[in-house]
């Protein structure tokens, strides 16, 4: 067990994790003001299921919304930084374990890399 | 209700469901599910896309505050995540298949049992020291700090932990909740993991299993910016707030309170799950 290197290996986890929650919580806030800025009439039908608009499924048409100034596209830019910030967490697992020469865990850090990736990026 | 109002209403909704979850230990996730489809009446599927996302919010929030704590394990942690984000990719599929009153009831009972293992003290099972073979070849072990000196604990039951850790990780991408009564379960009660251990671990788990399902969540269309965007700031608000107040205050009380009115919304979940009005 080496506990030194596994402490600060942790320390910089939570340091990137506050870090990414801080950006995209700033983004979203961001998105928010302009959304209510743009939107005025009455809140949209939430009550049935119709799916999210284009601008804010698609990777890149969020970015080309972002760029556009629109607010749900900044939004929701924003709430995929959030999600990249435990994804990013997993990567340090990744180098961390490796630098360590553990290479069980590295392995294991590389494993949960994959699901995350193959859950944000595979199509159906 | 116009934009700019309901969007007021839904932002300081959320600072309570943050606060009520950081307090009860229950997190924001089963609060905000069945308040956003009882009171604002929002479809069940992007109830669960904003709560997803406040999930994350909140787990990693607070993850600078536990590590300066040194509970939590990061190889128990990454080892069991590899169940809870297999189990969150499947969840989240799930979602799109299983009937929406069905999705209520499930979350009317995991909504009890989170309440349940909220009221029970926290165990104080000694750690056993019975060197599991395989906890040791996969290093599920560590230290935990009890009273100025380092105690070693070592994981037992590893095959079970890990199973209820996938089923953690199903209920997570299903119902958008961080589910960490269940993980707290696994941990504890499974695996005999000291108490603070299975909590503080189970937090940094929490976000690193929903992005999982976020994926999944964006591309059906489940996550609405202009829906998510005063859930998510106000239910990380309320739970940093809230877990300020935790360590100044006695919550023993206030824990009844709201534990009772998560008793209220279970059943009513349940019961308007059964009457198929989700």
């Amino acid at each position: 067990m080496r506990s030194r290197e596994d402490k600060r290996l942790q320390i910089a986890m939570g340091h990137m994790l506050r870090f990414g929650t801080t950006i995209a919580a700033s983004i979203v806030f961001v998105g928010g003001a302009l959304y209510l800025v743009q939107f005025h009439g009455p809140v949209p039908d939430y009550q049935h299921f119709h799916g999210a608009s284009s601008s804010s499924r698609s990777l890149g048409a969020m970015v080309s919304g972002f760029f556009d100034f629109d607010s749900q596209s900044v939004i929701a830019f924003g709430i995929l930084v959030l999600v990249a910030t435990p994804v990013c967490r997993v990567l340090f697992g990744v180098v961390g374990f490796s630098l360590q020469r553990d290479r069980m865990y590295a392995a294991v850090s590389a494993a949960v890399l994959a699901i995350l990736l193959m859950g944000i990026f595979a199509r159906r | 209700m116009n934009v700019l109002p309901f969007s007021l209403v839904l932002c300081l909704t959320s600072i309570f469901a943050g606060l009520l979850g950081a307090l009860t230990g229950l997190g924001g996730g089963v609060i905000i599910v069945p308040t956003l489809c009882l009171l604002f009446k929002v479809d069940l599927h992007y109830a669960i896309g904003a709560s997803l996302v406040s999930v994350i919010a909140t787990s990693s929030g607070a993850a600078a505050a536990y590590v300066r704590e040194g509970y939590s394990n990061i190889r128990i942690g990454m080892f069991l995540e590899v169940a809870t984000t297999l189990g969150a990719l499947l969840g989240a599929y799930l979602t799109a298949t299983v009937p929406a009153d069905w999705i209520g009831v499930i979350f009317g009972v995991v909504l009890l049992y989170s309440a349940w293992t909220s009221l029970r003290k926290p165990p104080t099972v000694g750690t056993s020291l019975k060197w599991d073979p395989l906890a040791v070849k996969l290093k599920l072990r560590g230290f935990s700090p009890v009273a100025g000196k380092n105690e070693q604990y070592v994981a037992e039951n590893v095959p079970a932990g890990f199973g209820i850790m996938f089923v953690a990780g199903t209920l997570s991408g299903l119902l958008g909740i961080g589910s960490g009564a269940v993980k707290v379960l696994a941990m504890d009660q499974v695996m005999k993991l000291p108490f603070k251990v299975s909590t503080t671990t189970s937090n940094f788990m929490i976000g690193v299993t929903a992005a999982a399902s976020a994926g999944w969540y964006f591309n059906h269309g489940y996550i609405l910016p202009g829906l998510a965007m005063p859930v998510m700031l106000g239910v990380l608000a309320g739970s940093l707030i809230g877990s300020r107040i935790l360590v100044n205050a006695q919550v023993e009380t206030l824990r009844w309170v709201f534990s009772i009115a998560i008793v209220g919304l279970a059943a009513e979940m349940i019961y308007s799950g059964l009457t198929g009005r989700l």
